[in-house]
């Protein structure tokens, strides 16, 4: 399958990046690792007339800590998520969460804003980042806004990303002692999620449950109230939307988040 | 647009379509057709290549984007000499193959594989592998093959520091 052709350019900086996508308009589209982005344009599902090649910027790249935060940019692939000491060490989930996303060919192009960019209501980070409470930093063309994770995906592949803005990093709370679970139902290897959960400090996120990665607000309420993983996770379904495809039907989603969510509660991973 | 890039370790200079995906570029464009192209969707992993030493998916990478990089093929694996690859020969020594399409690629993400990890234990191949897809062996002579090569460069490795 060949994408339709486009015009390439490759952006020198992230105000580079800015200003290109100011000339060229909405038909421009970002690229880093592309691995959301290719396979929508081999499938012509996306049919951008010029990309801007991000991946060469230093500047949009990289884990450091920030007080109580850390600030991965943009561009950091999922390979060096999951293999670096200082997330393994104080965001132990991300870590996780990155080693479990696609296979390790796919884990050595995609980056987490390519991630969180594209949306997918299936994909582990943006799950992952709802269950950290982090949040993800924008740069437009009038500065820098910051967003928290829960108000970032507004819809199935959409989010509050506007046409000029370009997604700059990421920031997650360090914290690593606080007990996280991660669970991903899939039927193959590297499929997505058929439902996935993410629990980290009390609060859950489910993902392929809505047209967004939700909070499980039933399950945090629970918590809170003192109820047991296995009473909290009875309500893993309440608020959800969960539709129903090839793979599962909605009332099989809703029995595989209860299920799941009590199993991440317990702190176990798979 | 011009495409500067090396492949197997040969300087090459080619105008190319931006849109040319990375394993078109290497079966059309450099007459290297080890890498295959299996479900063009980023699932199978039959078009694994190495791009600067780690395995990728090249039906989902535009050649344009390997610019200035190093991209190595089964070919490239191969000694000037014409002697196998010490991967290639576990695969061959342990019959990890069947009809053979899958091949180049398991080789080249089992290279990648062990100079991330030189001692895996058999579940961390079977999961290092996850990204290729066969459908002949049942995959038990292909972990076989990933298995018997890290043991063979462990004593190679061995035998050098001796």
């Amino acid at each position: 399958m060949i994408p339709a052709p486009f015009e390439y350019e490759t952006a020198e900086s992230a105000a580079h990046a800015l200003s290109l996508l100011a000339t060229h308009g909405e038909d421009a589209k970002l690229l880093a690792g592309g691995h959301s982005l290719l396979p929508m344009m081999k499938l012509r599902l996306a049919m951008p007339t010029v990309l801007i090649d991000i991946a060469r910027v230093s500047e949009l790249s990289g884990i450091r800590a920030e007080g109580a935060e850390l600030v991965i940019g943009a561009t950091t692939r999922h390979a060096d998520i999951a293999s670096s000491d200082l997330v393994t060490s104080e965001v132990p989930l991300l870590a996780y969460a990155a080693s479990q996303v696609g296979d390790p060919q796919i884990r050595h192009r995609g980056t987490i804003g390519g991630s969180l960019a594209h949306a997918d209501p299936a994909a582990d980070l943006p799950m992952t980042l709802v269950a950290l409470g982090g949040s993800i930093e924008i740069t437009g063309p009038s500065g820098t806004r910051t967003v928290p994770a829960g108000e970032f995906f507004t819809g199935f592949f959409e989010s509050v990303l506007e046409p000029g803005e370009l997604l700059s990093a990421v920031r997650v709370p360090r914290g690593g002692t606080v007990p996280w679970g991660y669970q991903k139902f899939v039927r193959r290897a590297n499929d997505w999620a058929i439902v996935g959960v993410a629990a980290y400090d009390g609060r859950v996120a489910l993902a392929s449950m809505g047209s967004t990665p939700i909070r499980a607000r039933g399950v945090e309420d629970a918590l809170r109230s003192g109820a047991s993983p296995e009473q909290a996770a009875s309500h893993a379904a309440e608020g959800t939307s969960a539709g129903s495809d090839f793979h599962a039907d909605k009332e099989y989603r809703e029995h595989l988040a209860r299920v799941l969510t009590r199993r991440a509660l317990e702190g176990r991973v798979g | 647009m011009q495409l500067k890039l090396t492949v197997n370790g040969v300087t090459r200079s080619d105008e190319v379509e931006p849109r040319l995906l990375l394993v078109h570029y290497l079966r059309e464009v450099c007459g290297l057709r080890a890498a295959n192209v299996g479900c063009d969707t980023t699932s199978c992993g039959a078009c694994t290549v190495l791009l600067n030493g780690e395995s990728v998916k090249s039906c989902t990478v535009l050649a344009v984007q390997a610019g200035g990089q190093a991209v190595t093929t089964a070919e490239g694996l191969v000694s000037a000499t014409g002697e196998m690859h010490p991967v290639q020969r576990a695969f061959r020594e342990q019959h990890g193959l069947q009809c053979g399409f899958c091949t180049p690629g398991m080789v080249m993400a089992t290279t990648s594989l062990l100079a991330e990890n030189p001692h895996p234990t058999e579940q961390e191949v079977r999961e290092g592998l996850e990204g290729n897809f066969c459908r002949c062996t049942g995959y038990h002579n292909i972990v076989r093959a990933v298995l018997a090569a890290a043991e063979a460069a462990g004593t190679e490795a061995e035998e050098v520091s001796a």
